[in-house]
C-alpha cells in the first residue's frame, strides 16, 4: 500500500509499504477513506518531538471502512464505516474506565520512553513517535488499529466524509478546550491561534454559551473564519494585544483564554526571539509565547485552557502572574471517546458542519508538497484532507 | 531486548520468595508483607541463610496495581504456567507434583537456565512464597503480595538471588541483567496489561517506511 513516511526532519515521502495485519486479538484493520494533515504533525516535520524513527508512517486524523477484525472483536463488523480516534485506549483500566482515555495506561508498547520524561507512561497515540507508542498512522490505504473494540465509532451514511473526520481530534480537542474553560453564559473567552483546533475552539465556546469570543491570530484568511464564526477578531502583528483585551472587555479582562497554539508559537515580539534562540541551542525545547501572553492576559481568577501541544520544557513562564491572579490551568490531550456521542449529535443536529475548515483536498501523494503548504500557511491552507484511494 | 530481559527473572523468583522474607527479618527489614504465614517462614529460615549467604545477593522490590478483582489476579499468577506470558526470558514453568515446579529460563547464547522450586507460603488472595530447592543451579526466594485497594488489585513482588559463581553465576547474572528491578518493572507492567486488556500491545509486525 501506499503510506506518508517521515523520513527525518523535513523530509515527507510517500512510499510503499506492505499492508498492515491484524497482530492482536483486538485489532481490526480500516481501508482508510479520508485522512487529515493536523498541526501537531507539523511539529513532527520540523524535528520537535524526539523518538521518530525514520520511516513512521505518519497520520493520526482517520476514518474509513472496516476490512477485517480480530476474534477479540465482537462489536465492529466488515463494512462498518468508523472514525477512529486519535488516542489509542484499552477502555478496562483505571484511567478509562474513569473517562480519561488519553491517560490510558495500556496501549503503549515502549512505556518506557515517555516514563523516563514524563514520569509515567503517555498512551499511545497514532503516527506521534515511539515515545507515543510507535504505532503507524492514518496518512494511508490501510491502517491497523489496536482495541478495535473500544476506539472505532460509527458513523451515519447521511453525513459525508468531512462532516464527521474531525471528530477524530480538532474537533473534540477544541470542544475540550472551551469545556476546559468552565463557561458561565454571557463570558467572554480570547482564543489564540486560529488554525483548524482553534476555529472548533472558538465554535465550541459559543455552543457551551460564551458571550463573546475574541480571537488572536497573525493570518488573515484564519481571522476571517472566526469572524464567520461570529467572534471579534485580533491581528497580532498589529494590535496590541492585552490593551486591547482590555479595553474591550471594560478593563476587567477575558473570563478565559485558550492557547491553541502551541510549542511553536510565531510572534514579533521580544520573547519570540529568546525562545527561537534558545531552542537553536538546545538550551530549551519549547516556544510558548502564545501562553505567556494567555496567562498575562486572563482575567484574575480566570481559566487558561490549553489544547496547543507542549513536548518538553519552557521557561520564563509568568507563573507570578498566575498564581497572583488565582488562575485554573487546564491542559493535556483530549479524552477524544468521551466527547463523539455528544459531538455527532451537533453534527447531524445542524449545530456545526465541521467541514467549514478544509480548506485543501487531494490524493495521499501530495502529502509531501501539502504538509509544507500547510505550516507555512501559503494559499489560504487552513486544513487539508487527503483520500488515499 | 535489554527490557526484556527480565521475564526469566521472575522464575527465578518464583523459584525463592519466602526466602527474601527470611532475610528481610533477619535485617530489621521493613519490607514484610503481611504478618501471616510466618509461622511457616520460621521454619525455612534457617534453611534460607544458608542458602542464600545472608546479606549477599541482590534484593528487589517493585509493585503494580492492576484493575481486576484481587481473587482473578491471585488466581492467574498462582498458576505458574501462565508466567512465560509476561516475563520474556522465562521459556517455561511446569507444575510437579505438590507445590513443586520446574523452571526453565532463556539464557545467553542459546543457553538455558533450569531449576526446581517449591511454595513455602500461600494463602489465597494474599500471598504467595517461593523458594528454589536445596541443590539447584540457584538459590533464590520471592514473594508477591497481593492486596485490595481503591484502583484494584496491588501485586507487590520481593525478590532475592544470590548466583553462584562460574558459568551459570554468568548466565544468572545476565538474565537478570544490569537492572533487575527494570526488568521486573516491565514484566509486571506486561502482567497488568495482559490482565486488564486480555493482550499485550505490540508494534512487531507493523509496516514502515523503506528507508529504515
Amino acid at each position: 500500500m501506499k503510506a506518508v513516511c517521515w523520513e527525518g526532519t523535513n523530509d515527507i515521502r510517500v512510499e510503499r509499504v506492505p499492508d498492515p495485519m491484524l497482530l492482536n486479538p483486538r485489532d481490526a484493520i480500516v481501508r482508510v477513506t479520508s485522512t487529515a494533515i493536523c498541526g501537531s504533525d507539523l511539529h513532527l516535520m520540523d524535528g520537535f518531538i524526539p523518538t521518530m524513527e525514520r520511516g513512521d508512517i505518519l497520520g493520526h486524523e482517520f476514518m474509513g471502512e472496516v476490512v477485517d477484525v480480530g476474534r477479540g472483536v465482537k462489536n465492529l463488523q466488515k463494512g462498518d464505516r468508523v472514525i477512529v480516534p486519535f488516542p489509542i485506549a484499552c477502555g478496562r483500566c483505571y484511567f478509562c474506565t474513569n473517562d480519561m482515555w488519553s491517560a490510558c495506561d495500556n496501549s503503549n508498547p515502549q512505556p518506557a520512553k515517555s516514563e523516563l520524561l514524563y514520569g509515567y507512561p503517555a498512551s499511545a497515540l497514532f503516527g506521534y513517535s515511539h515515545m507515543m507508542g510507535g504505532y503507524a498512522g492514518g496518512q494511508a490505504e490501510y491502517v491497523r488499529v489496536p482495541y478495535a473494540d473500544v476506539g472505532p465509532f460509527k458513523v451515519p451514511d447521511h453525513l459525508s466524509d468531512e462532516q464527521v473526520l474531525f471528530l477524530t481530534d480538532i474537533f473534540p480537542t477544541g470542544y475540550m478546550a472551551a469545556e476546559n474553560c468552565n463557561i458561565s453564559r454571557g463570558e467572554t473567552v480570547a482564543v489564540w491561534g486560529c488554525g483548524p483546533v482553534g476555529q472548533f475552539a472558538i465554535r465550541s465556546a459559543y455552543l457551551l454559551g460564551a458571550g463573546r469570543v475574541i480571537a488572536i491570530d497573525t493570518v488573515p484568511e484564519r481571522l476571517r473564519m472566526a469572524e464567520e464564526a461570529g467572534a471579534e477578531t485580533l491581528d497580532s502583528l498589529r494590535d496590541d494585544v492585552f490593551d486591547c483585551l482590555k479595553r474591550m472587555t471594560g478593563g476587567i479582562g477575558p473570563d478565559a483564554c485558550i492557547d491553541a497554539v502551541g510549542m511553536e508559537a510565531h510572534g514579533a515580539h521580544i520573547d519570540y526571539w529568546y525562545d527561537k534562540a534558545k531552542t537553536m541551542a538546545f538550551l530549551a525545547t519549547d516556544r510558548a509565547s502564545a501562553l505567556r501572553q494567555a496567562i498575562h492576559c486572563c482575567r484574575k481568577g480566570g481559566t487558561v485552557s490549553i489544547p496547543g501541544v507542549y513536548g518538553g520544557f519552557i521557561d520564563k513562564v509568568p507563573f507570578g502572574a498566575a498564581f497572583s491572579k488565582g488562575l485554573t490551568l487546564k491542559m493535556g490531550q483530549t479524552h477524544v471517546h468521551r466527547y463523539l456521542p455528544k459531538l455527532l449529535r451537533h453534527i447531524d443536529n445542524g449545530d456545526i458542519d465541521p467541514s467549514f475548515v478544509v480548506t485543501h483536498r487531494a490524493p495521499l501523494d501530495e502529502a509531501p508538497r501539502l504538509y509544507k503548504t500547510f505550516r507555512d500557511k501559503k494559499d489560504g491552507c487552513v486544513k487539508v484532507v487527503l483520500k488515499p484511494h | 531486548m535489554a527490557a526484556t530481559k527480565w521475564a526469566t527473572w521472575l522464575p527465578v523468583v518464583a523459584a525463592g520468595a519466602v526466602g527474601a522474607y527470611a532475610v528481610m527479618q533477619r535485617r530489621g527489614h521493613a519490607h514484610r508483607a503481611n504478618g501471616r504465614g510466618t509461622g511457616m517462614l520460621a521454619d525455612l529460615e534457617s534453611d534460607t541463610r544458608q542458602q542464600l549467604g545472608g546479606a549477599a545477593g541482590v534484593h528487589i522490590e517493585e509493585a503494580v496495581t492492576v484493575n481486576r478483582p484481587i481473587s482473578e489476579v491471585y488466581r492467574f499468577w498462582r498458576n505458574f504456567e501462565n508466567l512465560p506470558r509476561f516475563m520474556n526470558h522465562l521459556e517455561s514453568v511446569a507444575q510437579r507434583e505438590a507445590g513443586v515446579s520446574h523452571w526453565v529460563a532463556k539464557g545467553p547464547a542459546g543457553t538455558r537456565v533450569e531449576w526446581d522450586a517449591r511454595i513455602i507460603n500461600e494463602i489465597d488472595d494474599k500471598l504467595i512464597g517461593w523458594q528454589s530447592l536445596e541443590g539447584s543451579m540457584i538459590s533464590t526466594a520471592g514473594s508477591v503480595n497481593f492486596r485490595e485497594t481503591p484502583r484494584g488489585t496491588e501485586v507487590r513482588v520481593h525478590l532475592q538471588y544470590s548466583p553462584p559463581a562460574g558459568k551459570v553465576g554468568a548466565a544468572i547474572a545476565w538474565l537478570f541483567g544490569e537492572e533487575p528491578s527494570v526488568q521486573i518493572r516491565e514484566d509486571l507492567r506486561r502482567f497488568k496489561q495482559l490482565l486488564e486488556t486480555g493482550e499485550i500491545p505490540t508494534i512487531h509486525g507493523q509496516p514502515f517506511g523503506g528507508a529504515r
